[in-house]
């Protein structure tokens, strides 16, 4: 039964998560925790507006903080985001990892000791690589695997990294991405 | 990623491991990491493993135990020394307009700064006190665990390469000069002021396992807690509470909090968003 839906995003990625996150419904069984390239930048206008836009609740994922249902998580800007294996999350300063921090592979490299077979990761657009080594650790894991298909991503170069080195189950195009989510949420239930 | 060792048919030993190289370490060094985030010192431990060629927890271990050296080595590589001069510069600029009238009001104060890494951080406040006219009035304490960063912060030697982003914090914390006035350049290096280095006095400790420092004004304990477990979170904001004057500043990173703490209620808010509280007078 999966427990947690993790996602990472960089170049065209803000656009990508306005069009997927709002899609799920309040009462949505696992959290969604969100890795976003954004730069240094304060990102509290941006989750304000997502929590508008979306039926789940919209935060940045505090340190010690117990995964819930019913949010999606943030990471916060210029902190990588871990998850432990009591579910909560912690974060760090450690160097950048791919130039990211916070850093794809790392949230899900985590995430799949955490949550082992019971998680699903989505890599969707973005110019780097940051994400192919994190979803194959997640394979490896026995978790469920997804990409958004290079060619209908804003920059294929992340989600054709992902491709080539976790050979995940899923590659959709962006539209098709949170009704699959939904659907393998749902089935195992 | 993961070491060839430790794979998903075997987290447990992986952990079994780990915890056991946590006690031995305790036990032999007395570096207490035990209640350190786990996950974190998971990873920094398979890269340590990784680096070294190693092909497990348990051997290293037993390596770590007959050599102080090899224990060096991976404390380096658990102790976090990324950091960078005017980090959060917002967090500077409150430091400066809401802090420094509070500390103008003392005859004399001491400023400790708790797990001060390689330096940035401290040689940052001593700049703006010195602006500010108060250095002469004030002994700093920076400490840290390690002490290979700690012979680093005392030489106030950084790379030329970091410096162009030392400076957009400066100016974006609301510097009054330039920060090149506060040091000298030499080859690929930059060498902070003798006037600065010579107030701050940089000592080994350890918050987990050290006692409190008496009487101080002003404690900085930036992005340090977020390596913790909560426990032991609650017991290092009680070390500072009891080490600060009634009064005492207390600033966190911006991601730390002592929100749900149980010393809470014991300090009031002076910047709810760049963690900056005051302990009440009882």
């Amino acid at each position: 039964m999966y427990k947690a839906i993790v996602m990472g995003a960089s170049y065209g990625g803000l656009e990508a998560l306005k069009i997927i996150l709002p899609q799920f419904p309040a009462g949505f069984p696992v959290p969604v925790i969100v890795v976003l390239h954004i730069g240094d930048h304060d990102n509290e206008i941006f989750l304000g507006y997502m929590n508008e836009m979306c039926p789940l609740q919209v935060k940045e994922a505090e340190s010690n903080e117990p995964i819930r249902k019913g949010f999606i998580y943030f990471a916060p800007p210029n902190y990588h985001l871990l998850i432990e294996a009591d579910f909560t999350f912690s974060l760090t300063t450690d160097e950048k990892h791919n130039y990211s921090r916070p850093s794809i592979d790392v949230l899900f490299e985590s995430a799949a000791w955490a949550y082992t077979k019971n998680l699903i990761g989505v890599v969707l657009t973005g110019a780097n690589s940051d994400g192919a080594l994190g979803l194959k650790t997640i394979k490896d894991y026995g978790g469920m695997t997804m990409i958004q298909s290079p060619c209908s991503a804003l920059s294929p170069a992340m989600p054709g990294a992902a491709l080539k080195i976790a050979h995940p189950e899923f590659s959709l195009k962006l539209e098709g991405i949170a009704d699959k989510l939904i659907e393998l949420v749902n089935s195992d239930r | 990623m993961t070491q060839d060792a430790y794979n998903e048919s075997n987290t447990d030993l992986l952990n079994i491991e780990l915890q056991l190289l946590m006690e031995a370490i305790y036990l032999r060094y007395g570096y207490d990491f035990r209640n350190y985030s786990k996950t974190h010192i998971k990873r920094r431990v398979l890269h340590h493993l990784g680096i070294n060629m190693l092909s497990s927890i348990t051997q290293l271990q037993d390596r770590i135990l007959r050599d102080r050296a090899v224990f060096n080595g991976l404390l380096d590589d658990l102790s976090i020394n990324v950091t960078e001069m005017f980090r959060d510069p917002e967090f500077y600029k409150s430091l400066r307009e809401k802090i420094i009238p509070k500390l103008r009001t003392y005859a004399y104060f001491k400023i400790w700064q708790a797990g001060c890494s390689t330096g940035e951080e401290v040689y940052s406040i001593a700049i703006l006190l010195k602006e500010e006219g108060l250095l002469d009035r004030c002994q700093v304490y920076a400490t840290d665990f390690n002490r290979k960063v700690l012979e680093i912060a005392k030489e106030g030697v950084y790379q030329k390469s970091e410096i162009e982003q030392f400076e957009r914090n400066y100016e974006l914390s609301g510097g009054k000069n330039k920060l090149s006035d506060y040091y000298k350049s030499r080859y690929g290096s930059v060498i902070f002021n003798r006037e600065l280095s010579n107030k701050i006095v940089f000592a080994d400790h350890n918050l987990v396992t050290d006692k409190v420092f008496a009487d101080v004004n002003l404690i900085l304990c930036r992005n340090v807690l977020i390596y913790f477990e909560k426990s032991l979170q609650e017991n290092v904001i009680g070390l500072f509470y009891d080490s600060l004057v009634p009064s005492g500043i207390l600033c966190l990173g911006t991601k730390e909090s002592i929100k749900f703490s149980r010393y809470e209620h014991l300090f009031d808010v002076v910047d709810e968003k760049q963690k900056i509280y005051k302990k009440k007078i009882m």
